[in-house]
């Protein structure tokens, strides 16, 4: 199975990265945005299909590695699961 | 008293570690790899600066992971003292062992200046008295912009759990924190160097006095020393 880990910038945590590549958009003359916030995401592939002991497990890999709670969101995407 | 300097592939401020605590306080120190999983006869284990794991995914995300970081954390529920630096003071972070996070600094830009930092009324070990009012030290950091939630900020500032805070702050940090310590006092974390200021060529030897705030938690001659 396929899956996509989103990490984000929390919502009330400054992201300086987003507000430059924002200063950017605009400077390139995109109008009306709101805001920016640059994030990045984790692609994985492996054996094994989808349960609950895996979303459990890999819930728990996203919150200790893949981000940190103290400044990030994170949401996963499987596929082929 | 022995000091256990940790050496990450990456680590790039080991041996500056190392010189301030050997050479700067005249002590036994000796470096520790990070794939060693305990930590032989330590008093005081210092995370030192770098780029430990090349700050892949996030400053420290994956040195926390390492084998000796387990030692690390049982040291300091031990009441054992640690001082992370810098990345060290990231790789605490992310541990859990100090609480909050450090980000891009809001200017984007690698900031590698010597700071004049306010040191604060931390508590018995660390505060004016055994440090001094002010202390000039060098930062070299992209990621040193403190952040933590509305309650652990004020948790940090009614526990007296803020060491020092940048005079002109250069990287955006909440209340202009450059250094925090945890609950019980035993674990250290800020992103000005001392471990590069401490020689005569250095900008100032400031390192010397934090050095020895550290330490004072648990041996208290040491500030004897310092005014001999």
């Amino acid at each position: 199975m396929k899956i996509k880990v989103f990490v984000t910038p929390k919502k009330n945590v400054l992201d300086p990265q987003g507000v430059a590549v924002g200063h950017a958009l605009e400077s390139l003359g995109l109008l009306g945005l709101r805001s920016t916030r640059v994030g990045k995401v984790i692609e994985l592939e492996l054996d094994g299909g989808d349960s609950p002991q895996f979303r459990a497990q890999l819930d728990k890999l996203c919150r200790d590695l893949l981000s940190n709670p103290v400044i990030e969101d994170y949401h996963c995407e499987i596929t082929g699961g | 008293m022995n000091i256990s300097v940790l050496q990450f592939p990456g680590s790039n401020c080991d041996q500056d570690a190392f010189q301030l605590f050997a050479s700067g306080l005249g002590l036994p120190t000796r470096f520790v790899w990070h794939k060693e999983k305990r930590l032989v006869d330590t008093d005081l284990v210092v995370v030192p600066g770098g780029f430990a794991y090349g700050d892949y995914l996030r400053c420290g995300a994956i040195a926390r992971f390492s084998p000796i970081m387990g030692a690390v954390r049982e040291h300091a529920e031990r009441g054992g003292l640690v001082l992370g630096i810098c990345n060290g003071f990231q790789i605490l972070c992310e541990a859990g062992l100090l609480p909050g996070a450090l980000i891009r600094n809001s200017s984007l830009e690698y900031r590698c200046i010597t700071c004049d930092l306010a040191v604060e009324d931390a508590g018995v070990a660390f505060n004016t008295r055994t440090v001094g009012r002010r202390v000039r030290m060098p930062i070299g950091h992209g990621e040193g912009n403190f952040r933590i939630d509305e309650a652990g900020l004020e948790r940090l500032e009614t526990n007296r759990q803020i060491l020092l805070r940048y005079v002109d702050n250069p990287n955006g940090s909440l209340r202009s924190i450059a250094g925090i310590r945890n609950e019980e006092g035993n674990v250290f974390g800020m992103m000005p160097h001392p471990d590069r200021c401490f020689e005569r060529f250095h900008p100032s030897r400031d390192g010397v006095k934090v050095a020895r705030a550290v330490l004072s938690k648990r041996f208290p001659e040491i500030l004897k020393e310092s005014a001999a």
